[in-house]
């Protein structure tokens, strides 16, 4: 892998450290208010100042970021598991199941994303659990591109023909010989989807729609920050270098794992 | 595929448990909810409202909003030019500049120049668009007082200019949601076209470097560039809710966002397939686009 990609680990290694760790260390709670002491700069009791309602301002970023991590890395598992299985029956099952599935992912794809998630979440409640499942819902087309060419690719490999005709059953087949073929490239879309899922989030907990008060998540730290922008910039400033820190890391790392695991597609 | 768009929308919205059907928990008496119901068609089975419906939409009838009693052809209406603006600027601005920066990438690449211009654009591609917006109006419009931070125009002072001034800001923001990846495109591909025979060849004959690379390095770099670009437009048009969010603009995307907050679930499901359909046109004209720069191509 490359440095950047190892880089990229250590800089996940530590925020994860940080969103684990940090809330047993800095015991205040993130939704413990104090209206009088509201946007309170830096101080000793406060390192990062406090909010408009006088919350801790690294309490709430400590558990914000165990938030947005616990939501985006749950994201991506629903949008792998979605992935895999629409990919691997149509590239698997050939014919018309092939055709209906492939044209349907092609429909997601189209389909401007982000009027279709105001479009669900107007219909559920919300919550953490409509947020997982709706990035999920929103983001498993990728996945099963993927998984779909894999499945074409080793479907007529020799040792697949072999395993045939010695009796072996379809989805044994597939679980057993295919599938895990597309274990390499599945830990890269997973990588990304990882930071694909935590832009996601803390763009609806902005909204409103996301991770709902008084839990804390870096998008929805940012929510009324914008309102107190003239007045206490900083408050803007923090959560979204964290977002911006892990995403990044997050898309570096997969960039590396893509070089490392995927020795066709080095540049 | 706006068929496609408006049968998933449509009966998402109207299965869905937090769906229409829940007049049946609001708080009101039977006589207003027997009202309801019949207001919303509720006392028909869900494909023949959609087939009602299908027939209103191609006649432009999308229904009525339920927030305001107007029709949802006419809220989208009013909200669509200010979107269509946006989108545009922000599609002009990441061509305009996304092409030539690539280029100059693949022509520098491994160059310090390459490296922190790829560096900015993994960077563009990990930054929360809204955040973008928030920092960018604490920069420009809070510190510098140069450009006004919400709304598509001064209501003193009407004039094109200032509606330009409104226009930077929203449209840069809107614009580093695909910038990123145009940039990525267009070096990958323009390093692969210089690896070309041809491109060898055309130098060799002794062409002018003007000529070779816009008559032949561009010329056949843009085209797998251009099929990118049909595929963002969607991430486009999805960007413009949080764009618009964060600048107070009046568009489609903002009352996108007023009708999840108010359920309004005949303009959300209208909305959805009129935005779903300039997407489709887009790739459409996309498409169409490819065939005049790539003579190989050629409709059946």
């Amino acid at each position: 892998m490359t440095r950047l990609g190892y880089a990229a680990l250590a800089t996940l290694a530590a925020i994860a450290l940080l969103a684990v760790a940090g809330p047993l260390v800095w015991t205040i709670a993130p939704e413990a208010t104090n209206p009088a002491q509201g946007l309170l700069g830096p101080s000793a009791a406060h390192p990062l100042g406090t909010d408009e309602l006088g919350r801790d301002v690294l309490s709430r970023l400590l558990h914000g970021s165990r938030v947005t991590l616990v939501v985006g890395i749950a994201a991506m598992l629903a949008a792998l598991l979605l992935g895999v299985i629409v990919g691997a029956l149509a590239g698997f099952n050939g014919g018309w199941v092939d055709a209906l599935l492939m044209r349907f992912t092609d429909g997601m794809l189209a389909v401007p994303a982000f009027f279709f998630v105001l479009v669900v979440i107007t219909v559920l409640d919300k919550g953490i659990s409509t947020l997982v499942f709706v990035i999920g819902a929103l983001s498993w087309m990728p996945v099963a591109r993927v998984v779909y060419g894999e499945t074409l690719r080793w479907k007529t490999a020799e040792f697949v023909v072999a395993a045939t005709s010695l009796g072996v059953p379809g989805p044994r087949l597939l679980m057993r010989h295919i599938l895990p073929q597309a274990i390499p490239s599945l830990v890269v879309s997973a990588t990304l989807g990882v930071a694909f899922a935590i832009l996601t989030e803390s763009a609806l907990s902005y909204l409103g729609f996301g991770v709902q008060a008084p839990l804390p998540s870096l998008g929805n730290m940012l929510q009324r920050a914008q309102v107190y922008v003239f007045t206490a910039p900083a408050l803007a400033i923090y959560p979204g270098i964290a977002i911006t820190a892990v995403v990044l890391a997050f898309n570096f790392l997969g960039d590396g794992l893509r070089d490392a695991l995927d020795p066709r597609r080095r540049r | 595929m706006i068929v496609f768009a408006s049968a998933l929308t449509f009966f998402f919205v109207n299965l869905a448990p937090g769906g229409p059907g829940s007049v049946m928990r609001f708080d009101v008496d039977a006589q207003q909810r027997e009202a309801l119901i019949k207001r919303m068609g509720l006392d028909r089975p869900v494909e023949q409202r959609y087939a009602e419906w299908v027939g209103g939409a191609v006649r432009g009838d999308l229904g009525t909003s339920l927030l305001t009693d107007e029709p949802v052809s006419q809220r989208v209406g009013e909200r669509l030019p200010n979107t269509l603006t946006l989108a545009g600027a922000a599609l002009v601005l990441s061509i305009a500049l996304g092409i030539p920066i690539g280029l100059i990438q693949a022509l520098r690449r491994g160059s310090p120049l390459d490296h922190i211009l790829s560096l900015l654009s993994a960077i563009g591609l990990s930054v929360p668009v809204f955040w973008l917006g928030i920092v960018l109006i604490l920069l420009f419009a809070v510190s510098l007082r140069v450009l006004p931070s919400a709304g598509v125009t001064a209501i003193a002072t009407d004039t094109p200019f200032d509606r330009l001034r409104h226009l930077v800001l929203p449209a840069v923001v809107l614009a580093s949601t695909v910038l990123p990846t145009v940039v990525r495109f267009m070096r990958s591909a323009a390093i692969e076209v210089l690896h070309e025979d041809y491109i060898r060849t055309a130098a060799a004959k002794g062409l002018a470097p003007r000529v070779v690379l816009l008559r032949h390095v561009l010329r056949n770099a843009l085209i797998p560039v251009v099929s990118a670009i049909g595929a963002l437009v969607p991430r486009l048009l999805g960007g413009t809710v949080v764009t618009e969010a964060v600048f107070s603009w009046p568009g489609l995307g903002r009352l996108a966002l007023e009708a999840a907050q108010g359920r309004d679930y005949p303009l959300i499901t209208g909305l959805t397939v009129v935005v779903a359909a300039i997407a489709v046109t887009t790739s459409l004209l996309v498409d169409l686009a490819y065939t005049r720069i790539d003579p190989r191509i050629r409709i059946a």
